[in-house]
């Protein structure tokens, strides 16, 4: 069993119990989920056995919630963010054989993290930089003018970098 | 009396009482709309849409199940437009349905083809992508099937809202949801109590039990096997139901011929070993007021529900009576004073049992049952896979001549006879219990306040000046509320009766699935399943376990009293926490150290 952060799980306890006295309580469960996924990046099983307990929810029913939403991850994210963003103007210059090569380079499917953790592989819809079209945004940074060859390009800097480290 | 108000039907007008959704005004009216995800005992899921009705003024058509009727209002059940819509929207559902009909489970069975009848579906209109998950064989009992979903919800609802169980939800969302446990974790490892019900429920074949009838056919054609059978008390009640009869036809002589021209060499009653888990478990009530024991005692019958308390009330283990279930009795004994009997190894014994019931499954596979290193009951089919096989083997079940079950494990007291329905086992352990500790016998043995289908019932005995109260619940939802009130205070009750499905075994998930007029889990029928027991109870002269003659003589031969030694090491056994994966917000979890 993955160990939790001890004083990340009180603030998610006293989260909850903040919830518990307000009407309807069971309805702040997509609220109490948000709150976890941004304490510990991810909604782990051990994560939602502990709101089941603490919200009296069955894990079966957080375990519906939890999967219907895209937006709550299930496994642990990697290290770097990458958002291939597949709006009009990036489709129209070429983001699908951009994403098909990341694909390729990286061997995992949109919203999978590769085997050594160090990258999740997602998919946007406008990144707001048309003018750089195609664009790809890897945590905060910005990729722009992206051709298959570049984005392999950038991917190997990121894999020596964290080589380095 | 709420007030009355006038609804058109088709252009004819009625007078309905206010407060009804249409379906259930249309249903008093002689109108069946056609359904699918609406049951009457559960909530109102709206899903599958095709019950749609056209309500003149409204914008698009409304579901029926979940619209209320209002003073004016202007129906119409089957205008061409509303036809094709609906049988649009059924064609939808079998957009990506497996369509192998012939080779499923649920052939002649199966609601959704009854229903693509009824909707007069000829040609296939869409070809749907189909769906291709694995599946979930790990239990013992309950086999889930995702590609024959049609997501009407009625597993998750039954489990939830009657069992309490919580163990299913919708995951994922659009084509690719699926009805799974919390985790997609595999039904073994899940909180599912083998109950059935979602079985019993699912108008398909997305839940059903695991099959071993083809394991039985091969073994009753091995000669170097004996083969003996055991059929529990609800099975006669019901199985008549497979063969197109009414509910509450008692089938027991037909059934016992039957078994036998299957190929059994011997055919027992589960009855008998009813009778001795009264003498056993009555010992043990009385012993623990005696002795000042641990209080109430709580009965250990039902397979589904221990598998509930050992991971909901592991606090409450030690209410539970050692005994082993009437099923498990008979099959130690069948491997034991029986082979010997006999002067057949035991080995060389096929034990199997006919039970309502998919959880006794997983119960004839727990170690902790098994007498040296053996099984007591080698493979369990359910009411319905014996319904088949007899079917299968080409035998006229309904004009067979009856038999007689065998002894020494087959004659049994209308005691024995109760254990089939909620309040059974209460009212034959207290017939025998107020004898054993007065010394008196009990002349009014009909005892009506643990009888009928309120959910929980209480009674009280008074037996030589100490009043014993009781208590009866049936579905687990009812066991895990009054198990909660025991919780809170347990000097409520003396005696508890739990037995995990509606009804009690009448309603056991592994009974005949609904005929076409007629729905799972319908109190009427469970009633006239109960009512052939009652009156079979009342047409026994030997009406108390006590006074079972082959029970006194296997006491004599074999156990020596209730609760020896040897009785302790075939019919009685131990129960263990078990870490609950998912919790069930009715039941305290056992918390994880």
């Amino acid at each position: 069993m993955a160990v939790l952060a001890q004083d990340k799980i009180q603030e998610l306890k006293d989260f909850i119990a903040g919830t518990q006295t307000l009407a309807y309580p069971d309805s702040h469960l997509i609220a109490v989920l948000h709150k976890a996924q941004g304490l510990f990046g991810y909604l782990s099983r051990e994560t939602m056995d502990l709101i089941a307990q603490e919200m009296r929810i069955p894990t079966a029913h957080i375990w519906g919630v939890a999967t219907f939403y895209h937006y709550f991850k299930l496994a642990p994210p990697g290290r770097h963010q990458i958002a291939m963003c597949l709006g009009t103007a990036c489709y129209v210059k070429g983001a699908s054989e951009v994403l098909e090569a990341l694909k390729k380079d990286l061997g995992v499917e949109v919203g999978q993290t590769t085997p050594d953790d160090l990258f999740t592989l997602q998919e946007a819809r406008c990144l707001g930089a048309c003018g750089l079209a195609p664009v790809c945004m890897i945590d905060d940074k910005i990729y722009g003018d992206l051709t298959a060859k570049k984005i392999t390009d950038i991917i190997a800097k990121y894999r020596k970098e964290a080589k380095a480290k | 009396m709420s007030k009355k108000i006038t609804i058109h039907i088709n252009g004819k007008p009625y007078s309905v009482e206010a407060g009804q959704t249409i379906m259930q005004a249309a249903d008093h009216l002689g109108f069946h709309i056609p359904r699918l995800c609406y049951h009457p005992k559960l909530s109102i899921e709206g899903a599958c849409r095709v019950c749609i009705v056209e309500v003149e003024g409204a914008k698009s058509y409304v579901a029926s199940c979940a619209f209320p009727v209002s003073d004016g209002m202007k129906i119409h059940t089957n205008t061409p437009d509303l036809r094709r819509a609906r049988r649009d929207i059924v064609e939808l559902i079998l957009d990506n349905h497996p369509m192998d009909c012939h080779i499923c489970d649920r052939n002649g069975t199966c609601e959704l083809q009854r229903l693509s009848y009824r909707m007069g579906i000829k040609n296939r209109h869409f070809e749907g992508e189909r769906k291709h998950y694995a599946e979930d064989l790990s239990s013992e009992a309950v086999i889930r099937n995702p590609n024959k979903c049609i997501l009407c919800g009625r597993c998750v609802r039954v489990c939830s809202e009657i069992q309490q169980i919580h163990n299913l939800s919708q995951a994922h969302r659009g084509f690719k949801t699926v009805v799974m446990p919390a985790y997609n974790m595999p039904m073994q490892e899940s909180v599912c109590s083998c109950c059935g019900q979602c079985i019993n429920v699912c108008p398909t074949a997305a839940f059903v039990e695991k099959n071993y009838t083809q394991e039985v056919f091969t073994r009753l054609n091995d000669p170097s096997l004996v083969k003996v059978a055991q059929f529990a008390p609800s099975v006669r009640a019901a199985i008549g139901e497979a063969f197109g009869l009414e509910p509450g036809h008692n089938m027991e002589g037909q059934l016992v011929a039957a078994l036998r021209k299957l190929g059994f060499d011997y055919v027992f009653d589960t009855q008998f070993a009813a009778d001795l888990t009264i003498m056993e478990e009555a010992s043990e009530f009385l012993e623990r007021v005696q002795s000042k024991g641990r209080l109430p005692l709580i009965t250990s019958c039902s397979s589904a529900w221990m598998k509930c308390l050992e991971q909901f009330y592991p606090d409450l283990i030690e209410n539970i009576s050692t005994c082993k279930s009437p099923m498990s009795m008979n099959g130690a004994l069948i491997k034991s004073y029986f082979a010997n009997k006999i002067g057949v190894d035991p080995d060389k014994v096929f034990s199997v049992a006919v039970m309502c019931c998919t959880a006794k499954k997983y119960e004839a596979a727990r170690p902790e049952l098994k007498v040296a290193g053996r099984q007591g009951v080698d493979d369990v089919v359910t009411t319905r896979e014996a319904a088949w096989m007899i079917k299968s083997a080409g035998i006229d079940f309904l004009n067979i001549e009856p038999e007689k079950p065998d002894a020494p494990l087959g004659l049994s007291s209308g005691a024995g006879v109760i254990f089939g329905t909620t309040g059974g086992v209460m009212e034959a352990a207290i017939r025998t219990a107020y004898e054993l500790y007065t010394g008196q016998t009990l002349v009014d043995i009909e005892i009506e306040a643990v009888r009928g289908l309120k959910g929980i019932k209480e009674g009280k005995i008074v037996m030589d000046g100490q009043e014993i109260r009781v208590a009866v619940a049936h579905g687990l939802g009812n066991a895990c509320q009054l198990l909660d009130a025991v919780r809170r205070d347990p000097k409520l009750y003396h005696f508890v009766e739990i037995m995990g499905c509606p009804g009690g075994c009448i309603g056991g998930g592994g009974q005949p699935y609904a005929g076409v007029n007629t729905i799972p889990l319908d109190d009427e029928a469970l009633q006239k399943r109960a009512k052939a027991l009652y009156d079979l109870d009342r047409s026994k002269t030997i009406r108390r376990s006590h006074d079972n003659p082959d029970v006194q003589k296997l006491y004599k031969e074999f156990l020596q009293r209730p609760l020896s030694a040897v009785s302790h090491k075939y019919l009685h056994t131990h129960y263990g926490a078990k870490e609950p994966q998912g919790i069930s917000p009715r039941c305290e979890p056992l918390h994880r150290s």
